[in-house]
């Protein structure tokens, strides 16, 4: 073990004892709770003024079996006191609550961080199911990184004894044994956890008592652990933030909160139909529950009666929205040119996930470009926005809305199956902010004939190129729209050459005219050496790879581009000011094709299509290939990274990609 | 909507200016006459009046009519009509379809609009073809049925709209056809019903599948192959001499001779609309052996469903106050306090 005891660094973050960041990871089987150990670590760590940006990592399967390599459950935080933009590269935690879970993930694990292993599951059985010929806490494989191994599983019965809970019942508390342990390892508080114990389990106070005891337990065993072990306690300083009230938040929440916030400037009830599907369900979950606000949901019988229901909705009245993932987005593609023909407002919010077909049901991918921006029959021109992180997505939704009413049309909502799950700290802004867009329905008759004769145009445009709403139910404006050509201005049935020529460009030239705001830097000049250019959730680990980059003097800026189409008037003026352009996309290049035909410029495309996020080091390392001199080297395809994420769909004995059960 | 004050109108009221392009002699033009003149006789209100369709030649309905109207795409008109009247329910809305818009394309919405029992009229135009495309086979077309795209005959077994309609959970099902005088009567009928009415109208399509419902449809003997069903009243057809029975070994209808109008004696059964277990005999009757069942065959309302979808939201609204901020703030949060470097 020599070499690997060599490929230790000289100190590690942890060892410093104040690090400026720290990724944990908290790994398990999908049995064993880490998602909520996750999720409630982060509410601690907000609540210590850290930022933060999470990714949890679950397997397709909804009941996966127990200790294999494919039913391990992951989360994965990364937390400091300087701005957090990405879950992090490379965990300096694992803790790992099985064999299976220490494999996937043992790769990622930064050298000399630190494995935190309950020996408890370290037995034959599991490390037979997890394909370990010997026991990798004792056979010195580990020794690059630190390791602490202790029987959590007895400690954690030992803890809850007190309650009479059996063993199986007992063991259900071991997720919060580790929650404790990890909450003194931070220096944190457990009462806010110890609180939502309480309301969590309010019929079950012995659940409840259970729990807590975990919790106190495993946060005691730090204390004595750090006299005999590697384990330290670290603290690390709340981040600068401006002041305000803040939350965490994740992207399927803040579009379900962007949508209501949207209908409201609108002054419109909102009618939001849906069909399940992975990972955009959590959408129609969250509006769900917010009746009171106007909101009514329908989950239709499949994704084409979804969005036609929304736009019937939206026909009578109502803001109509639909909601799915690219598979289901296929589908209404139809209808969108109805909503597009007859220039009736809707908002379709695309989570993005791997593809084509069911593709990669919970991984993340920004492969439905083409499909938002071309994807339909005929000259249907609509306009798409992308978020570019969780709270991101809070705007972008209003953004939509407000386009969508204002310019009486479908309006594509980009975000993925990244956003959607992951959480970010949000700064909670006041609703009064915001300029209200209400909407205007005609209530009498807008043109008149020759002899003065009142007459209804309902296809007659406005200064923006958008035609009047009319509502059925307004008095003397009964009139007929559908999806066959119509007259320019009475809508009537008209397949004239003529008169098509004039709709199409109409149709054009209301989207290409709609008022986007001017293309601003992310980070760094306004001119400069190289521009790397994004759209949607990648923002993060460019972000901070260009900050890296620029800290080492190099001549680069972010642009992230929030209006896919129409692109904001300034975007070529503004790239032209830098010697080249890098896109980095998860897809082939589809955001670089679309630069390309629009602004004529020669655009770099760096490409990722293994269902994972850019990692940081990765984005760092294509910057790079600009500056070092050797020529024709930029761009082209980052490589799965094994080190990165598991596998989706590793220990499969024939090595078969069976489809995930339970997955949509 | 019933509940409504009815208000008056004629024929021409209801006539947009829209010129009608059906083929000559389509009987489309015949219903098209009777929903002109049955609106005014239930007092409708244009304004309130939406027709939605799908994709088709009956779909082109819409146009004719001078009230809202919203042509959709092939199949979907379900789904939009729901929308609508989810998004409004106050809206008279009568959806108009065809055998392949509804039962092909569509077959899947149409079912689920009838089991949810959306407050609507369903105007199914039959002709058993496709008559927009030039002349396909559709799925009420009967076996054999010599087409462009079946040359040696269709061979798959044509779906029964009504029957359909009922195994859907559709709480109101009637039959007329094209040029029948009671036409009129079963559109009331159907608009008096709170709830999902499903009405099959045979439709003549002079092109591509001329008189194929004229075994039951034309004029001469008329009476001896029609059953005109009404509620309360005896299974009685050609003049009163024939009638319909239920056979309690067989559990099954079976055609009886009634001998001086004692229809009583002759074990005729008298039709309650609200009889499912019958209703699903009627809607099977095999044509030939039997008359054509026509008229009101089920009618047994249940809540609908944008009255429980409303009540929900209200229950689910009360004492709850739609509060943006305080939404936006919900859960757990933290406050970070201005550092004395800030400026004030």
């Amino acid at each position: 073990m020599a070499t690997q005891a060599a490929e230790r660094p000289a100190q590690t973050p942890l060892e410093t004892g104040t690090p400026e960041a720290v990724v944990v990871r908290f790994a398990g089987d999908s049995g064993d709770g880490m998602q909520l150990t996750g999720g409630q670590f982060t509410l601690s760590t907000a609540l210590a003024g850290n930022d933060l940006a999470t990714f949890p990592d679950f397997p397709a399967e909804i009941r996966a079996p127990q200790g294999t390599l494919f039913g391990v459950s992951a989360f994965q935080i990364n937390f400091g006191s300087t701005q957090i933009e990405t879950a992090g590269d490379a965990p300096d935690v694992l803790v790992a609550m099985n064999p299976a879970a220490l494999k996937v993930n043992l790769a990622a694990l930064k050298p000399g961080g630190l494995i935190i292993a309950d020996t408890g599951e370290f037995n034959k059985r599991n490390l037979e199911k997890a394909k370990y010929e010997t026991n990798p806490l004792e056979d010195g494989s580990l020794a690059k990184w630190d390791l602490l191994a202790f029987d959590i599983s007895a400690l954690t019965i030992e803890a809850v004894k007190p309650f009479g809970l059996g063993n199986k019942d007992a063991l259900r508390s071991k997720n919060m044994w580790t929650l404790g342990l990890a909450l003194w390892m931070f220096d944190r508080d457990r009462q806010p956890i110890v609180d939502w114990l309480k309301g969590k389990f309010k019929g079950k106070p012995e659940i409840a008592d259970a729990n807590i005891a975990a919790l106190n337990a495993g946060h005691a065993y730090g204390e004595t652990a750090e006299l005999s072990g590697p384990l330290k306690k670290l603290t690390i300083a709340p981040v600068e933030s401006e002041p305000g009230l803040y939350r965490t938040i994740t992207g399927a929440e803040a579009v379900s909160l962007g949508l209501v916030a949207g209908a409201q400037l609108a002054e419109l009830p909102m009618f939001f139909g849906g069909y399940p599907i992975t990972p955009a369900s959590a959408i129609l979950h969250y509006l769900a529950r917010m009746k009171e606000f106007g909101v009514t949901t329908f989950q239709a019988e499949d994704e084409i009666a979804a969005v036609c229901a929304a736009i019937g909705a939206s026909y009578a009245g109502q803001l109509g929205v639909t909601s799915s993932s690219g598979p289901g987005i296929a589908l209404k593609g139809e209808a969108m040119g109805l909503a597009i023909m007859t220039e009736l407002p809707l908002v379709i919010v695309n989570s993005q996930r791997g593809g084509p077909s069911t593709g990669l049901p919970t991984k993340t991918e920004q492969s439905d470009l083409y499909q938002a921006v071309y994807g339909r029959n005929g000259d249907a021109p609509m306009p798409v926005i992308a978020s570019r992180s969780p709270a991101d997505a809070f705007e972008v939704a209003i953004e939509a809305c407000r386009i969508a009413v204002q310019y009486m049309t479908p309006v594509m909502l980009l975000t993925d199956g990244y956003i959607a799950n992951a959480a970010e700290p949000w700064k909670v802004p006041d609703p009064a902010s915001y300029t209200p867009f209400p909407a205007k329905f005609l209530e009498e008759k807008n043109a008149k004939d020759a002899d003065g004769t009142e007459r209804l145009l309902p296809y007659k445009r406005d200064e923006k190129g958008a035609r009047p709403w009319i509502k059925p139910g307004t008095p003397g404006l009964m009139h007929r729209i559908g999806g066959i050509e119509k007259h320019v201005d009475t809508g009537n049935i008209d397949y004239s050459p003529a008169n098509h020529q004039a709709m199409t460009d109409a149709r054009k030239a209301k989207i290409d005219n709609i008022v986007v705001p001017d293309q601003d830097v992310a980070l760094g000049d306004t001119t400069g050496r190289l521009a790397v250019v994004g759209w949607g959730s990648t923002f993060g680990p460019i972000h901070q790879a260009v900050r890296r980059a620029r800290k080492n003097g190099l001549s680069v800026s972010h642009v992230h581009v929030r209006h896919v189409w129409p692109l904001p008037q300034n975007l070529g003026e503004l790239l032209s000011g830098f010697d080249q352009v890098l896109v980095p996309e998860m897809n082939t290049g589809q955001f670089k094709t679309v630069l390309r035909d629009q602004l004529f410029i020669d655009a770099k495309s760096l490409t990722k299509t293994s269902g994972q996020p850019f990692s940081i080091a990765e984005l760092e390392a294509a910057i790079g290939k600009f500056f070092n001199g050797t020529p024709n080297d930029e761009g082209g395809e980052v490589l799965p990274n094994a080190g990165q994420l598991p596998e989706p769909d590793s220990g499969y004995d024939d090595g078969s990609r069976k489809r995930p059960k339970g997955v949509n | 909507m019933n509940d409504m004050t009815p208000i008056q109108t004629t024929l021409k009221d209801w006539e947009s200016d829209q010129e009608v392009r059906w083929c000559p002699g389509c009987g489309d033009y015949a219903i098209l006459k009777a929903v002109q003149r049955t609106l005014p006789q239930i007092g409708a209100d244009p304004k309130n009046t939406v027709f939605v369709s799908g994709i088709g030649c009956s779909s082109r309905f819409p146009y004719y009519m001078e009230t809202y109207g919203f042509h959709t795409i092939h199949g979907r008109a379900p789904a939009f009509a729901t929308g609508i009247k989810l998004a409004n329910p106050d809206l008279d809305v009568w959806m108009v379809t065809g055998d392949g818009d509804g039962l092909s394309i569509g077959g899947n919405h149409l079912m689920h609009l009838l089991r949810r029992n959306v407050n609507l009229q369903v105007m199914l135009f039959n002709n058993e073809i496709y008559g927009l495309t030039k002349g396909q086979y559709s799925p009420t077309s009967r076996i054999g049925t010599t087409t462009p795209s079946t040359p040696m005959g269709s061979v798959d077994r044509p779906a029964n709209p009504c029957a359909f309609a009922l195994g859907s959970g559709a709480r109101f099902v009637a039959r007329g056809f094209d040029v029948s005088k009671n036409l009129p009567d079963v559109l009331i009928a159907a608009h008096r019903h709170q709830g999902a009415a499903f009405i099959e109208i045979f439709q003549n399509c002079i092109v591509y599948n001329k008189d194929v419902f004229n075994d039951f449809a034309a004029p001469k003997g008329a009476e001896d192959r029609q059953l005109w069903l009404t509620d309360g009243e005896p299974m009685l057809y050609a003049g009163g001499t024939k009638g319909i029975k239920l056979d309690l070994d067989t559990l099954s209808l079976q055609v009886v001779d009634v001998v001086d109008g004692d229809w009583q004696s002759a074990g005729v059964i008298v039709h309650n609309v609200k009889n499912r277990a019958i209703a699903h005999m009627l809607v099977e009757l095999p044509f030939g052996p039997f008359p054509m069942a026509l008229g009101v065959l089920y009618d047994d309302p249940r809540p609908t469903f944008e009255s429980a979808v409303i009540e929900q939201n209200a229950k689910a609204s009360e004492g709850r106050e739609a509060n943006l901020a305080k939404l936006l703030a919900k859960g757990q949060t933290w406050t970070v306090a201005p550092s004395a470097a800030d400026p004030v």
